[in-house]
């Protein structure tokens, strides 16, 4: 008999399950011990006075890196696991047959659990378009997924609070629906590769409903080791940077740069700087956070955040062999001004 | 001998697939011939949409992220 055909008994679940258990337990009363043992250090078992420079700086940093780091390896492997439920296959499917609208939000929520490499991003446009997807709803797809990056959403709720972070999920999904239903109404058909439309994809086989938990949660584990493995030095790099601003730079430093009353164009000029950069989440937040406690308007904050996550460059590159350019512009040029105006309002609610 | 086909257009994942096969067939001294299939319009024949995606012999086994060792190591037990 092939042995990975054999069902996974009722007592193999349970104890995965109770393993799982045990670590989350585990990681809450790290967390909850973090705050209490950076102090110790700093100003025990280091010496520095409180208030000082140096004494800031670095309770920062022993505070903020293990802390990251939990929540980094926490929402990864949440997220994963979730996202094991879902597939690109199931979505194509789901949206199939239905209309703009209601297809524009179903595609924004199933963007954000369905797993998704930019890689994919080619093959799955064509699958979405043979099925018969409306384009704007493949759109609103193709921007939503990439936005809830677990890595960025672990640090928003660690360094700003989780009312931050549903708002940037919030948002990110407003800007897919309505950048996907802008598009949709423009025509854009003739934009698209001649022979994307001719193409047949064949249904497939979808596994995310037939895995054992036991390959779900090794997924998440997985997951949790590749990207733990590829940030932890932006993770120390960008804290030891907002931990010497946090200690350093005097309050309200970068107001005037950054701030509510800076300059109307602060906000389009970090989106766009963000655009070309596609990288760690992880590097850039500590520095983001230390930055509006020096002042630094939220709002802006949070679109250089979207903006680097939302829009990257290896994905525009790989687009271009489905979409000619003036549809990549539209593209680009949408999704900019959608993460402008929710910079603004963002400075203007918070 | 397996026919394997590893199908992506390139990216880390889809070589980072194809060396974990190619070194698990090593390992366990199975005969296998690796070919990696980066014409879109072939890889959605098979249905994939998700990169990277493996077939052997003719039928996709996985698709969607790199295969767990395990999983890659089943295909291979006799």
């Amino acid at each position: 008999m092939n042995s990975i055909t054999e069902p996974i008994g009722k007592r193999e679940t349970f104890r995965l399950w109770s393993i799982v258990v045990i670590v989350a337990l585990l990681w809450v009363f790290l967390y909850n011990a973090i705050q209490p043992l950076s102090e110790w250090i700093s100003y025990e078992a280091l010496g520095l006075a409180r208030t000082s420079h140096a004494g800031e700086a670095v309770a920062f940093f022993f505070y903020d890196v293990p802390k990251i780091m939990l929540l980094i390896s926490g929402m990864i492997f949440v997220i994963t696991v979730l996202r094991t439920f879902f597939s690109a296959e199931r979505a194509r499917r789901l949206l199939s047959g239905k209309r703009s609208g209601v297809g524009n939000v179903l595609a924004s929520a199933l963007g954000i659990v369905t797993p998704f490499c930019s890689c994919s991003a080619v093959p799955l446009f064509i699958g979405f378009v043979e099925a018969g997807i409306p384009l704007g709803v493949t759109f609103s797809f193709l921007v939503a997924a990439p936005v809830i990056n677990e890595v960025a959403l672990a640090l928003l709720y660690g360094m700003f609070g989780w009312k931050v972070a549903v708002l940037y999920v919030t948002s990110g999904m407003t800007i897919s629906i309505v950048t996907g239903l802008f598009i949709g109404r423009l025509g854009v058909e003739r934009w698209v590769e001649d022979f994307v439309w001719k193409m047949q994809v064949r249904g497939a086989e979808d596994e995310s409903a037939n895995l054992t938990w036991d390959e779900r949660f090794g997924r998440g584990r997985e997951a949790v080791k590749e990207i733990v493995e590829k940030v932890w030095l932006y993770v120390l790099i960008g804290i030891g940077i907002g931990a010497g601003i946090h200690g350093y730079v005097p309050t309200d430093a970068m107001a005037a740069y950054m701030g509510k009353d800076a300059a109307w164009w602060s906000v389009p000029l970090v989106v766009l700087v963000a655009l070309p950069l596609y990288s760690n989440a992880a590097g850039m937040a500590p520095i983001l956070l230390a930055l509006v406690e020096k002042g630094a308007a939220l709002g802006t904050a949070l679109a250089f955040m979207m903006a680097v996550v939302g829009v990257s460059l290896p994905e525009t590159i790989l687009l271009r062999r489905v979409l000619k350019p003036q549809l990549i512009a539209i593209f680009i040029g949408v999704v900019t001004v959608a993460i402008i105006i929710t910079g603004y309002l963002f400075n203007l609610i918070l | 001998m397996k026919d394997i086909k590893v199908l992506g257009s390139g990216c880390s994942k889809c070589v980072a697939t194809a060396k974990l096969i190619e070194d698990i067939a090593q390992t366990k001294g199975v005969d296998i011939q690796v070919e990696k299939v980066t014409d879109l319009t072939q890889i959605l024949g098979y249905g994939v949409m998700s990169t990277p995606g493996v077939v052997i012999d003719g039928t996709v086994v996985h698709a969607g992220n790199v295969p767990a060792r395990n999983k890659v190591e089943a295909w291979f037990a006799k």
